[in-house]
């Protein structure tokens, strides 16, 4: 075997040492990434969703479903914020046929579409949709561009405009940057139900997975009448609505 | 055609320093507006949860599609071979570069996070359109940037035909991805068009060339070198055609949108009854920015005099930004068809009010200060514009017009 000079020696044992650190590091990252992060992992084989029955759903209701979030995910005691500048993760809305006049009142939220037009205009991958279905904001790459707003049929998002103190921990929000209704996700993956769905007591409000045939939601969809709103945008929305 | 013979200018007159100045001052105070803006968060600006996009992308919409129109005048020269225009490509690349510049300092300083640039140059979204703009953005430097290099390197002059061809190609898939920001936005009335994207590109051309024959007759007549008619004439025209035009598409745009009966309420509150949206489309963008320049272009009276090309160029500029405010502001004002057939008593809907602040106006115009302290800067140390225009030159074998 010919002996090693000492250029060659310094060429094989940089390569080595790189190769080694580069493959070392490669099986880490994937043991990392291949270790479950939860016993009960995000799957597409569910897809949460909510049903609104308006029949049934008083403004009390409403108004116990908008106290809620706001005492869930911390947000609506902006101070310097005023009129639409104020964050509304879910309103009250009251619509009025124009044919019949009849009266509807329901709870409108982030609708968790399946096609959601605010996670095609995001520029940089923070608007994003979980493969069960919940859209959320990663608030850490969101650059505050606001076009998710632009784009969503439902003004389900809002701008923070000021500073914030005194956050849930599970919930971080941040000036600049844009936010929506998470579907309470940090509860539904504990196997809870979200905080506005808790706060109705009549069964007006449904949450649970779309595509369970067991679930109540699912044998209720089966059976009555319901609708998206805006149907005709195609984006297949998870939250539904009965009565309207 | 003679040698063309290219110079900086000198720089160093009282009237360049107070230009600069001035320019500075307003740069100064859009600093200071972003530092507002950026320290308090938007709560201190007029923009809300339904006007999202206030008078900064007006300004910074404005501006970057009059950044690729002002390729225009390079394109003319280089693809389309037309030798009188030569001469002023180098400065119509300039033009484009500094607008865009300015354009996207607005941009970027409205973000709500502007710190994190970073993330908008490595996290892409190939779906949005927004992210292709920032490719087609910084792609436009680089390709603008060669092609400069290309015209002034006289070795490289040879390329020059086909790197122009690029650039031109370039410009128009830009301009088309600025108005495809709004083209695909489905949800909302006043958008959701495809003719955005064409009528866009259109408005370059106008706003473009209104804010290049700016810069380049006041910096001919402050540096007191001949600029001749058989150029400036030329321009003049040129500009009308693009003004006319314009005025086309947003004919086209209405008309179409008024033959849906889905779209007539937006169409009713921009022409008709939609107050100071109103105003602003029939005295400001039709009148104000399309028929009196096309006026003082074409009539016998004022036609081929410098001040009113001039006026009709700084018309033109004011039509643009209004025209923008009300495709802008106008199209996020009127609320959303949420439930068709129904009227929403309470909760949302009604016209979103918007009233722009100061310092977003003060970010806007700091915009097109950077944009012209830049063109000023760099006409002073490279040879952008030439010594000579006058028509002996430009156009030496043509009669006098």
């Amino acid at each position: 075997m010919k002996a090693l000079n000492r250029r060659e020696f310094i060429k094989t044992t940089t390569t080595t040492t790189a190769g080694v650190a580069i493959i070392a590091s490669g099986i880490t990252l994937t043991t990392y990434a291949a270790k479950p992060q939860e016993s009960n992992p995000v799957t597409n084989e569910k897809r949460w969703g909510m049903l609104i029955d308006t029949n049934k759903l008083t403004e009390t209701d409403i108004d116990d479903m908008i106290d809620a979030c706001q005492e869930e995910q911390g947000w609506g005691s902006e101070i310097l914020s005023t009129g639409d500048q104020k964050s509304g993760w879910i309103k009250k809305i009251k619509v009025k046929d124009t044919a019949t006049d009849r009266i509807s009142n329901l709870a409108l939220m982030c609708q968790h579409c399946e096609e959601p037009p605010c996670v095609d205009v995001c520029p940089t991958n923070a608007s994003m949709k979980r493969e069960d279905g919940i859209v959320l904001v990663d608030k850490h790459l969101c650059i505050g561009c606001r076009y998710c707003m632009m784009a969503c049929p439902y003004d389900a998002r809002s701008f923070v405009h000021e500073e914030l103190t005194n956050q849930k921990e599970h919930m971080p929000r941040g000036k600049g940057t844009v936010e929506s209704c998470t579907m309470c996700v940090h509860k539904v993956d504990k196997g809870e139900q979200p905080a506005c769905v808790e706060a109705v007591d009549s069964d007006a409000v449904i949450f649970g997975d779309l595509y369970d045939s067991n679930s109540k939601i699912n044998q209720t969809l089966k059976k009555i009448q319901s609708t998206q709103i805006r149907a005709d945008l195609n984006l297949n929305t998870a939250v539904r609505y009965s009565g309207i | 055609m003679s040698i063309i013979r290219y110079e900086q200018i000198q720089g160093k007159s009282l009237g360049f320093y107070a230009l600069v100045a001035g320019l500075g001052a307003f740069i100064l105070a859009a600093l200071g507006a972003v530092y507002f803006m950026e320290h308090n968060g938007h709560h201190v600006t007029g923009m809300s949860n339904r006007i999202v996009w206030g008078l900064p992308h007006v300004f910074a919409l404005f501006l970057i599609v009059a950044a690729s129109g002002a390729l225009n005048i390079a394109s003319i020269a280089s693809v389309f071979n037309k030798k009188v225009y030569k001469p002023l490509s180098r400065l119509s690349g300039l033009v484009a570069l500094a607008l865009l510049a300015g354009g996207l300092m607005v941009l970027v300083l409205d973000l709500g996070r502007p710190d994190r640039l970073i993330i908008a140059m490595t996290e892409y979204n190939f779906n949005s359109i927004f992210a292709w703009n920032i490719i087609l953005y910084n792609g436009f430097f680089v390709i603008v940037g060669v092609y400069l290099w290309m015209m002034f390197e006289r070795r490289m002059n040879k390329y020059s035909h086909t790197v122009g061809i690029a650039a031109f190609t370039w410009r128009l898939i830009l301009t088309t991805g600025t108005g495809s920001i709004f083209g695909f936005l489905v949800a909302r009335q006043a958008y959701d068009a495809v003719i955005m994207a064409p009528m866009f590109v259109i408005m370059s051309f106008a706003f473009g060339l209104a804010f290049f024959i700016l810069v380049l007759m006041a910096s001919y007549k402050w540096t007191a070198r001949p600029l001749g008619d058989a150029i400036v004439n030329r321009l003049s025209n040129l500009l009308g055609v693009f003004v006319a035009a314009v005025m086309y598409f947003v004919s086209v745009y209405h008309l179409g949108n008024l033959y849906l009966a889905e779209n007539s309420g937006v169409e009713s509150f921009i022409l008709v009854d939609g107050g100071i949206y109103t105003k602003l489309f029939w005295y400001g963008q039709i009148i104000l920015g399309g028929l009196v320049p096309l006026a003082l272009l074409y009539s016998p009276a004022t036609k081929g005099n410098r001040t009113m090309l001039g006026l009709a160029s700084v018309l033109i500029i004011l039509g643009g930004i209004v025209q923008l405010y009300i495709i802008i502001v106008g199209g996020q004002a009127y609320p959303m068809e949420l439930f068709p057939g129904k009227e929403i008593l309470e909760g949302y809907g009604g016209i979103a009010a918007y009233t722009p602040t100061l310092p977003e106006l003060m970010l806007g115009l700091g915009g097109i200060a950077v944009a012209l302290i830049a063109i000023a800067y760099l006409i002073k140390f490279l040879p952008f514009l030439p010594e000579s225009l006058a028509d002996d030159v430009t156009d030496p074998h043509h009669k006098k017009l």
